[in-house]
């Protein structure tokens, strides 16, 4: 399999995110599948920032250790990364400020030449990477023109003269695969809710959501959708069942301090049924954490946040594809059942960028509750036998539509007798059963790897990618739920049919999916767990499951 | 729908002489002439929090959203960005918006959103039982601070016009008439409405006695007078001994929330489009 692996570092401010981009998109264009992982600490300026971007001919979504290509923006960056450099590692440097073995770019000399500002320098770094890695000029060319919004011609010429300087050291052959689109969890998760209906996104910024609010409010115009920023995540959620309660489709997005905030909306909207999705992107707990750094330690917090009973949705995909179908789903099933639909992702889902095949924006099936068929007068909360009352908008004729956080009659008037109290809870809980056996009709448990071996790594979210990784390897089965809520206890039973040694794999400390499967009859064998705000590394997640399989 | 029972079956649990009923009634008979004006009762909405006040979600028989304690505002907000053809009234309790939610209070002034905020300031919690609010004089003695409070009360007044409010208000639940002729206008605003509404607390604090010989209604005044209107705002803090005014403080015109925000929908198909489009430039 061909593999190429870069890691481009520099200090808080240098760009390093969007040079990553751009040395993703060469990989891309030299016909690999990409993954490209960010890592920065939580400042403007200053720290240490990188990018590592990895090609492969297979579909990923994880690095490895050892790199092809350290590209080092400064001198810590060289400290930082020598551990992920071998004997073949090509190390590309701005000269000015490094030195070292391999390839020295004299980065404010071009800049000087060619008159260019500072801020041009990751070009000559870029330009200097293509030639080291014999990627051709008419591919940076199109690269940069695509890809670089100001000044192209002024950075190809800096890019230029590093690729003239520089020596081919490292052949990176050419992938089979055509380009294709890469994008970011986020990104992936906001174009799924667009394609399931999303009519207006609230959000209050916090680390790693913020990023889905900056690309809806970005594209909003071109989506036809709302953004609104509002005075805090308190703000959002009532905002969002206001708008849903008028009939608009509406989301909301933010990480687990935020997401306590929204417990007693999210409690409203199950009482009141008004529908609703919830964006959630873990970050390493508990409070602040590490605001940039990853986790999966909120399943247990998403499954049971807000007081009260009432069923609920909680999907995590595993990667951008999964993201972008998933999210479309949950924006479906949150209108067909009136009920809270969750799209839990964590920070290496969220800003991680990922080749998409444009084949995976499948037509999503719509789904809708019914609408009131207009003979007054309209019962809000009529107990069906499904329990998903018909919908009418303020506005319509001769509707009176009262919705109600207090316990309600089917008129939605409040009442505290105990018949009526009972009844409610009854119709709002069949929702609950539809939802489940809606849910068995989608594949919400992911098998992959050797489908009959006996050892299988059980995980869910982004770390689907590094357990693809291992078990290829190693020949093992992948297990990933996909589907959280409302469990899918038959179709996981299924899936580790024959599996002798089912190793839970999970990136917080106390295995929340292998608890949550225990409570359905299903009990994890081994647990590796990594709960340190960085996601597994295959080098270290191959030598645990091979111990554990000894 | 025309000739609407206005009033729901529901049955009413407000004490005697709480002027909760003076703001129910004056609600009614808005709604009344608006229908007799030939407009829809269909597109109105009651917001409401939680609170002896939120109970009137339940008792008029419009479109409401009964929400929680301190959220009648982002809902409110939301509603009117939602279908900004909607005349939003959101009855909020001194509670309700001046402790738990006076955030969402400043950010509605803040932005100008075209909703009508009624507070039914009584002073105290009463659905509680009896403890201060943000309004209660100081030295208030409420079953949370048995021995009084040692903080004073804030403005409301002077809070909305420095928050940006676009039409300001006080009403008193012993004067019907004026309470009337605020809220009608508040409606016709094109903009943030607040109106205080010093409401008696039949039960924790029935202040009629305090309030009916210091009150007057606001003459020859200049609604538009950004100064003028702070002058009158402070001239009665909550607290201390002094005329209490009533009527419009302060009224302008400024662009709305819901105008600035509103977006073209797009068709379905199109969307899906925009998605696809999205992605080539990815690639």
């Amino acid at each position: 399999m061909k593999n190429v692996s870069v890691l481009i570092g520099g200090k808080a401010g240098d760009g390093i995110n969007s040079a990553g981009a751009l040395v993703a998109q060469l990989l891309n264009h030299i016909g690999y599948n990409i993954y490209l992982y960010f890592d920065y600490p939580s400042l403007i300026r200053g720290g240490h920032n990188f990018a590592i971007i990895r090609g492969s001919e297979q579909s990923i979504g994880t690095c490895w250790k050892t790199l092809d290509f350290l590209l080092a923006l400064n001198r810590e960056t060289l400290e930082q990364h020598r551990d992920n450099c071998s004997s073949d590692t090509a190390i590309i440097f701005n000269a000015d400020l490094v030195k070292s073995a391999g390839q020295g770019i004299p980065v404010k000399e071009i800049l000087t030449d060619e008159h260019a500002p500072a801020i041009m320098g990751n070009s000559a770094i870029i330009g200097g990477f293509a030639k080291a890695a014999g990627i051709e000029w008419d591919v940076v060319e199109g690269v940069f023109k695509s890809y670089i919004p100001k000044g192209v011609e002024l950075n190809l010429k800096v890019a230029k003269r590093a690729y003239n300087q520089l020596e081919t050291v490292h052949p990176v052959s050419k992938g089979s695969r055509s380009p294709c689109p890469l994008l970011t969890g986020n990104e992936a998760i906001g174009l799924g809710m667009v394609n399931g209906g999303l009519d207006v996104y609230v959000s209050y910024p916090m680390t790693p959501s913020s990023s889905l609010l900056h690309f809806l409010a970005e594209q909003k115009e071109k989506f036809g959708i709302m953004v609104v920023h509002p005075e805090n995540e308190i703000a959002v959620i009532l905002m969002a069942l206001g708008l849903a309660y008028t009939g608009k489709r509406s989301a909301v997005g933010t990480s687990g301090g935020g997401f306590c905030l929204m417990t007693e909306g999210l409690s409203l909207a199950g009482m009141a049924e008004l529908p609703l999705t919830l964006v959630v992107s873990q970050r390493t707990g508990p409070s602040t954490g590490l605001p940039t750094y990853t986790g999966q330690s909120d399943l247990h917090f998403v499954l049971h946040a807000g007081q009260g009973e009432y069923p609920r949705l909680i999907v995590a995909p595993g990667d951008a594809v999964e993201a972008l179908y998933w999210s479309a789903v949950a924006m479906n099933m949150a209108w067909k059942f009136q009920v809270p639909a969750f799209i839990l992702s964590d920070k290496t889902l969220s800003e991680g960028t990922y080749s998409v095949d444009p084949a995976a924006v499948s037509d999503v099936r719509g789904a809708d509750s019914p609408r009131w068929a207009g003979t007054a007068p309209y019962f809000r909360y009529a107990d069906v036998p499904s329990g998903v009352s018909p919908l009418a908008f303020p506005g319509t004729k001769d509707a009176v539509i009262k919705v109600n956080s207090y316990a309600h009659d089917e008129a939605g008037i409040t009442i505290e007798d105990a018949h009526t109290v009972g009844q409610m809870t009854e119709k709002r809980l069949r929702k609950g059963e539809l939802l489940t056996e809606e849910m068995r009709g989608y594949t919400g448990v992911n098998v992959s790897g050797m489908h009959d071996a006996s050892t299988a790594l059980f995980c869910w979210g982004s770390t689907k990618g590094v357990c693809n990784e291992i078990a290829a390897l190693l020949g093992l089965r992948v297990v990933q739920p996909v589907v959280l809520s409302p469990f899918p206890t038959e179709q996981l039973k299924k899936a580790i049919a024959g599996v002798r040694s089912l190793i839970s794999v999970e990136e917080n400390a106390t295995a929340q999916l292998a608890a949550l499967a225990e409570r359905h009859g299903i009990i994890a064998d081994e647990k590796i767990l990594r709960y340190d705000g960085r996601p597994f590394l295959p080098d270290d997640l191959l030598v645990k499951v091979k111990e554990m399989m000894i | 729908m025309t000739g609407r029972q206005i009033i729901t079956d529901a049955q009413n649990t407000w004490c005697p002489g709480c002027g909760n009923f003076s703001i129910q009634h004056t609600l009614k008979n808005i709604l009344t002439e608006r229908e007799e004006a030939g407009k829809s009762l269909d597109d109105v909405v009651l917001v409401s929090g939680i609170g002896c006040h939120a109970k009137i979600a339940d008792y008029l028989n419009i479109n409401s959203f009964y929400s929680i304690h301190g959220r009648t505002i982002p809902v409110a907000t939301a509603i009117k960005l939602g279908n900004p053809r909607l005349t939003v009234i959101c009855c909020s309790g001194d509670g309700d918006s001046y402790a738990e939610g006076l955030d969402h209070l400043i950010f509605a002034a803040k932005r100008n959103i075209d909703i009508t905020v009624i507070i039914h300031d009584n002073r105290v919690y009463g659905l509680t039982t009896g403890q201060y609010t943000p309004t209660s004089p100081l030295g208030f003695k409420g079953k949370s601070t048995p021995s009084g409070t040692a903080e004073y009360p804030f403005n409301p007044v002077e809070l909305m016009l420095a928050s940006g409010a676009s039409y300001v208000a006080r009403g008193y639940t012993k004067n019907m008439n004026l309470l009337h002729n605020l809220i009608s206008e508040g409606i016709a605003h094109r903009g943030f409405a607040f109106i205080d509404v010093l409401q008696i607390c039949a039960t924790f604090f029935p202040a009629a006695d305090y309030y009916t010989p210091r009150v007057y209604e606001l003459s020859d005044h200049d609604r538009t007078n950004f100064e003028s209107a702070c002058k009158k705002a402070r001239e009665w803090d909550y607290n201390s001994d002094s005329p209490i005014a009533l009527g419009t403080f302060f009224q302008r015109s400024l662009p709305c929330f819901d105008d600035t925000m509103t977006v073209h929908g797009i068709e379905p198909k199109d969307r899906q489009q925009a998605v696809r489009d999205l992605l080539l430039t990815r690639s």
